[in-house]
């Protein structure tokens, strides 16, 4: 379960939450919606463990663990996975090191074997087929010239292989097709179970209609306002957010 | 397969930082006495047991190199050395000449055991491949071990000279094909070439000689090992290898040299000669001692390589991941003279706490229709400097001749330097010359990928690394490709706060 209190956060000298308090259970898919500003990079950023954001006050526990003590890399062995808004190009280095660097990284933390090369490839091919991922994806550079969807499918390739136990996604809709679109949703969606959880952020309603999330948050100016069920995303859509921030003051 | 996809094994299996080839070994040595004048080179000659031919060459070197001064243009800044403080020649004093393996002091062999340089030899039938070591897995490679100022031992030598090839001490090589040494010794780099050549030229004491028969492609990796070991002395290494028509070779060489507060100087000297359509491939992984955080003691390394691709289609190609030494100094260079010859430049140099690398090439055209690629990667962190510094000359015979050259830089932190120097000089008009460079940082949000994805600090800055020298690790044979990798890690550790 992840548990947020009170959460103050500044960058650069800049407060940008203030007070944010949520909980996700295990097992549930929340959604995080909210206007441009409000604060959902930062909270994604936050909870990975970025440098640049400066908690000032308040907590944040995984499963009892105290995230904000932790190391980036600790905070991955842990579970916690970061599906980004702008995947950074690694040049030169290959895709598939890269994955199975990483997913031996994560079993190495948990305490699980590592795979060789030829148990890593299996697996990984299954996956991919699963996104409708060409092999050539394994050979090129990490990132390196993938078109804005080839970015968001390698980031869902990730989230699939390390199966993490709480996915955030930070507007990982933004700038998506439907079919794109799709696929995310369908990731996630085959992915939940008891055992996950995910963090949806979002800036609009329609990644909603195929992640159908247990709770809808609404975030603005640094703390979280109102929640609700899936309708709350349907009435955003319907009455903008000026009216849903201006009910709630 | 790609040699990064090696990367993570690689990486993981270091877990031991700091310069750990840094050891001493306790042995008895032979020194010559402390100094440098022509007594100095006669006692180096009359110890090699020299013919006279040889010591008249020697001599010829230290009056040239009397009258010469140091260079001074690199970007290295250093205090003046004291050519008197230091030891020409030091030898185990158990080892001269010893004849196999089983002659070699049990001290050497342990050192090398150490380092990971395996010297013991591997059986395998004529006409059937040499296959990989059971317990490393490694395909076997024929080595010269050079410690200080002696060859310990050479590897494989009866199996090679099967073929008819010629791998050996140079000093051996002296006296046993005294008509190929003469015939070649300086022909590539003539004794007055620049100071630190003239100076190898007078004191050289030993390195690797190599001949491949015409038409006979080795069938072996080769490799030499240098290793310096005792205080005060420098290190003047001469390899020569000679390609002949149709033959092919791939020869390696690593060094390495205990940790101490002084500096050392190794000044050597390569000459490589490919007559008609040999290729040689050079690759070099140079780990010298580069001395503490704050810049004391280790290696000066100035070296003059340098190839003459004298035959129609004959082809050299240089690779080097320079990670050690204080200041290295050096710009392994092809002179293209065949028709259709071709020249590679493979680099990468890594520069971190106080280190300083003024490192490129040249590559001469002089042929027509002779090819050249400079690949540069210059990684800098702490407060290391690194300066890609190189030349392409186009002679006015060179009709189509072409020339691509890439330089990237990699910078890791905020107090170090990257530099690149161009000299293109093109005397030709059908030539085409082409230069590319950029300059680039590890930028944080590609660790933090990286660390979010399980990755420690470490580990992502190797695979970053290592991804910046993907094109020049894929030129070095496989078996060192990971060495290599393993050894860009190690040179970065700490440089990411």
């Amino acid at each position: 379960m992840l548990r947020i209190e009170n959460l103050h956060v500044d960058v650069e000298g800049k407060r940008i939450l203030h007070g944010l308090s949520m909980t996700v259970p295990s097992g549930e898919v929340h959604a995080i919606m909210g206007p441009n500003g409000s604060g959902k990079s930062t909270l994604s950023y936050v909870l990975a463990g970025r440098g640049g954001y400066d908690v000032i006050e308040g907590t944040a526990t995984f499963d009892g663990q105290d995230l904000l003590a932790m190391e980036p890399e600790e905070r991955a062995a842990a579970g916690v996975f970061l599906a980004f808004q702008s995947p950074v190009e690694l040049p030169g280095v290959g895709n598939a090191t890269f994955l199975r660097t990483a997913l031996n990284a994560i079993r190495r933390g948990r305490g699980e074997s590592e795979y060789d090369a030829m148990q890593f490839l299996k697996i990984v091919r299954g996956k991919m087929a699963a996104l409708g991922m060409k092999d050539e994806m394994l050979k090129r550079g990490v990132n390196e010239g993938f078109s804005g969807g080839e970015k968001k499918r390698n980031e869902m390739l990730q989230m699939a292989l390390l199966a993490p136990k709480i996915a955030i996604l930070d507007e990982t809709d933004s700038g998506l097709d439907i079919d794109a679109l799709k696929l995310v949703a369908d990731t996630v969606t085959a992915m939940r179970g008891p055992a996950f959880s995910a963090l949806v952020i979002t800036h609009y309603q329609r990644l909603l209609d195929h992640i159908v999330p247990d709770r809808v948050h609404v975030l603005s100016a640094g703390r979280i306002i109102t929640s609700g069920g899936p309708d709350l995303a349907l009435k955003l859509e319907a009455e903008g957010y000026a009216g849903v921030v201006k009910a709630a003051a | 397969m790609p040699a990064v996809a090696e990367t993570l094994e690689t990486v993981q299996t270091v877990n031991d930082g700091g310069y750990k080839w840094g050891f001493e070994t306790d042995i008895e040595m032979e020194f010559a006495p402390k100094g440098l004048n022509e007594d100095i080179v006669r006692f180096i000659s009359a110890k090699k047991n020299e013919p006279a031919w040889l010591l008249e060459w020697r001599l010829r070197a230290f009056a040239l190199w009397k009258t010469m001064a140091e260079p001074r243009w690199s970007s290295a800044r250093y205090p003046a050395i004291d050519y008197q403080d230091s030891y020409y020649y030091a030898a185990p004093k158990t080892t001269l000449a010893p004849k196999s393996l089983d002659e070699v002091d049990p001290e050497l062999l342990k050192t090398y055991a150490k380092l990971g340089i395996p010297l013991r030899e591997q059986e395998w039938l004529q006409g059937i491949a040499p296959s990989p070591d059971a317990e490393t897995g490694r395909m076997p490679v024929a080595i010269d071990a050079v410690f200080d100022s002696v060859s310990v031992a050479t590897s494989y030598k009866e199996r090679l000279a099967k073929d008819g090839i010629i791998f050996c001490a140079i000093s051996e090589a002296v006296q046993t094909h005294p008509e190929l040494v003469k015939k070649y010794l300086g022909s590539v780099v003539p004794q007055g070439d620049n100071f630190f050549a003239a100076l190898n030229c007078a004191v050289f004491t030993d390195g690797s000689f190599v001949y491949i028969p015409k038409g006979v492609r080795c069938p072996m990796e080769l490799s030499t090992y240098f290793r310096i070991n005792a205080k005060s002395t420098g290190q003047f290494e001469r390899t020569l290898i000679i390609a002949d028509e149709g033959s092919t070779v791939s020869y390696l060489e690593g060094c390495t040299a205990p940790m101490r507060d002084e500096n050392q100087l190794h000044a050597a000297v390569v000459e490589l000669v490919a007559l008609d359509d040999a290729t040689i491939k050079y690759s070099t992984v140079q780990n010298w001692y580069p001395g503490d955080a704050e810049g004391k003691g280790g290696i000066y390394n100035f070296v003059t390589k340098r190839a003459a691709c004298r035959g129609a289609r004959s082809k050299v190609s240089w690779t080097q991941v320079e990670t050690g030494s204080a200041i290295t100094w050096k710009y392994p260079s092809c002179i293209l003279q065949g028709e259709g010859s071709v020249g590679e430049f493979y680099s990468v140099a890594i520069t971190n706490n106080r280190q300083q690398a003024d490192t490129g090439t040249k590559m001469i055209h002089l042929g027509k229709n002779t090819k050249s690629t400079i690949v540069s990667k210059g990684i800098s962190a702490g407060h290391g400097q690194n300066t890609y510094r190189g030349l392409v000359r186009i002679g006015p015979r060179a009709t189509g001749a072409r020339n691509f050259t890439q330089c990237d830089s990699l910078l890791i932190g905020d107090q170090c330097g990257a530099h690149t120097v161009p000299y293109i000089e093109n005397r030709c008009l059908t030539a085409k010359v082409e230069h590319e460079a950029t300059t680039s940082r590890i930028a944080e949000d590609q660790l933090f990928y990286c660390r979010q994805r399980g990755l420690s600090q470490e580990d992502a800055v190797g695979m970053i690394v290592n991804g910046f020298c993907r094109e020049v690790l894929k030129e070095l044979p496989m078996e060192f490709a990971v060495e290599a990798q393993k050894l860009l890690q190690i040179s970065l550790e700490g440089s990411v706060g």
